[in-house]
């Protein structure tokens, strides 16, 4: 055995909110750029709008940073960066698909870039709101079912008569005051948390194993009530919503953080049986869900369907791409939100496809770290659930686009065209750094227990 | 624009991209790699002073190797083992080359070990702890001449 083995290692705590920064400036120019190639390659010229686009970027990241430097000065210097990046390059993309349905003659609505930057906008807002607001996570725990409640109102608000709308086939939105929003998005960071609470208190009755059955610890049948409830209302979804991939979303979201609480790999064999039981009959009962699977099997059975033009734009894409600006996104139907990972694979190529996942990944990665580093199970559980929640979308969208599962209508974390969806996405993301504040906060140590204390008790012993 | 320019600015924005991922994973690079260990950092951090009532001021340190750990006070004062190459551990079980007759001490309590020209002491995951000079033993920290260790309420020293 080694010395060195054994050495405590001696970790200095250092904000790194300078790190921060530094990444933040490499993040605004990196969407600045793409910005600017946009308007050289389309228009000829750098676009007038680049200023306003630039302060308007770099303000907005400034003023995150600035908050997280006051009010949580441990948190990770990697996430905000890369949520940064990712929302400027998807407003980069959005302009980008703009001056494509611009020079088609399609204008309905353009141009959507300065609506999204509004919601940025809003999103920052709302970032520094819940830093603010949120001293310590571990708070909410008292509002476990309040939120858990509130999650379930959002759920079905978009059920409701006169409120709901139809928007693209799914009813899935709510319009209030001539805006819809998808209250979907908000539902998903109330039943985290709702979830993580539930699973605190819940998880030592849920980890008790009943019988063994080819080496797995199957749970005992009274406590499946819960994973029946969680299933039910995801079929739910499914049905009156037609909403494929909130439904997935959601029932992931609760089976992950089941296993994460209990370490019982027995829940996520139930779950699995469960979620294929229910998409199976989906896919039999639902003329919807019968038909994406078609779309998946099939694409090219239908002319111009977004499936198959999506494909079409990714070979021509090919390793390195067509370059910004010289594609041609603005032929797939949604290019700028369902579809806009076919068109960012489209003039970035493999290449910059690959970039973008791995930027993804980071994120996730650090939400990750932030579970494992928190003091605290219900820290544990937001964070995990927050980072998977992230996951299983990139997963759920990336893999329709390209083809690797049916196409579901799940907003593309923080570059899809959608208000709600880069709100709930901005208050994720300064949850997850509220909490990693907390893990990375250097601990005040306990009073250590001085010597002559041990001599007093060894002594009266 | 002449298509050599457009392929520049298409790798060039590529690049960028690639160079964001890279810096960041550069600031993370301990998730992927593992936290240095300074082993001198973690050595060096020194014993202070806070003697207990029962051991008397130790002599002061000297340079050379230790040779011998020597029970200082109680009935079984004197009993002790030259340290030569082998390890000696300490502790009430029958194993241990100085066995103590002390209810505080484990069975195995503690080890004195050669490592790197040094001898260490280390305690082997007893119930009271092992101090040396005071200090509580929670990693193999190295004995000098002159310290002394305490093992329940056994005292012993090192001597030369």
């Amino acid at each position: 055995m080694s010395i060195a083995s054994t050495s405590v290692i001696q970790i200095i705590p250092r904000t790194r909110r300078g790190v921060e920064l530094l990444l933040l400036i490499i993040a605004v120019g990196v969407s600045v750029a793409a910005y600017v190639n946009i308007g050289v390659t389309v228009q000829n010229e750098v676009p007038a709008s680049t200023g306003y686009y630039a302060a308007g970027i770099a303000l907005l990241a400034v003023i995150a940073h600035l908050a997280l430097r006051f009010r949580a000065p441990y948190a990770d210097p990697v996430i905000l960066p890369c949520a940064v990046l990712l929302n400027g390059l998807g407003v980069a993309m959005i302009h980008r698909v703009d001056l494509g349905l611009t020079a088609i003659g399609r204008t309905k609505g353009v141009p959507f870039a300065p609506q999204q930057i509004t919601w940025t906008a809003v999103g920052v807002v709302g970032f520094l709101a819940v830093i603010i607001v949120i001293r310590d996570h571990r708070r909410l725990q008292a509002f476990t079912y309040s939120l858990g409640l509130a999650g379930l109102i959002l759920l079905v608000l978009p059920l409701v008569p006169g409120l709901g709308a139809n928007v693209n086939g799914a009813p899935i939105w709510i319009r209030v005051a001539g805006m819809s929003f998808q209250p979907g998005e908000f539902a998903k960071v109330c039943l985290v948390i709702f979830f993580a609470g539930y699973l605190v208190v819940k998880r030592d009755v849920l980890t008790l194993a009943g019988r063994r059955f080819l080496g797995l610890d199957l749970p005992r049948a009274r406590d499946l009530g819960p994973i029946l409830i969680a299933w039910l209302a995801s079929l739910g979804v499914l049905v009156f919503e037609s909403d494929l991939g909130s439904s997935l979303l959601f029932f992931g979201l609760f089976l992950f953080l089941l296993y994460v609480s209990t370490e019982r790999a027995g829940w996520l064999i139930i779950g699995g049986l469960l979620f294929a039981g229910g998409a199976y009959f989906a896919y039999m009962a639902f003329g919807h869900v019968h038909r994406r699977v078609t779309d998946w099997l099939d694409p090219w059975a239908i002319d111009g369907g977004q499936v198959k033009l999506g494909l079409m734009g990714q070979a021509w894409g090919g390793i390195l791409g067509r370059g910004l600006g010289q594609g041609h996104p603005e032929a797939t139907l949604y290019a700028n939100s369902d579809m806009i990972i076919s068109s960012m694979a489209e003039e970035l190529g493999l290449t910059g496809l690959i970039a973008i996942i791995l930027i993804y990944t980071l994120i996730i990665e650090r939400g990750l770290r932030t579970a494992l580093g928190c003091r605290d199970i219900f820290g544990k559980l937001i964070a995990t659930g927050l980072a998977m929640s992230f996951a299983l979308q990139v997963f759920v969208i990336v893999g329709g686009v390209t083809g690797l599962i049916p196409l579901t209508g799940l907003a593309t974390p923080f570059m899809a065209l959608g208000g709600t969806s880069l709100v709930a996405n901005w208050a994720i993301i300064a949850l997850l750094l509220r909490i990693s504040d907390q893990a990375r906060r250097p601990q005040t140590p306990a009073a250590p227990v001085s010597d002559e204390t041990i001599a007093l008790a060894v002594q009266k012993a | 624009m002449s298509e050599l320019t457009l392929t520049l600015i298409k790798l060039g924005f590529l690049a960028l991209l690639w160079m964001f991922v890279l810096a960041v994973l550069s600031v993370i690079r301990s998730d992927l790699f593992g936290a240095k260990v300074d082993s001198r950092a973690a050595a060096a951090v020194a014993p202070q002073t806070s003697r207990t009532p029962k051991t008397a001021k130790p002599a002061k340190k000297r340079k050379g190797l230790p040779a011998s750990v020597t029970i200082a006070d109680g009935p079984q004062a004197g009993v002790g083992a030259s340290l030569t190459d082998e390890p000696v551990i300490i502790g009430r079980g029958t194993d241990c080359q100085i066995r103590l007759d002390d209810d505080y001490s484990s069975t195995r309590h503690a080890r004195l070990f050669l490592s790197e020209g040094q001898w260490w002491v280390e305690d082997l995951g007893s119930t009271n702890g092992t101090y040396l000079d005071g200090q509580r033993v929670t990693r193999p920290v190295p004995a000098e001449i002159g310290g002394s260790i305490r093992i329940g309420r056994t005292t012993l020293n090192i001597a030369k």
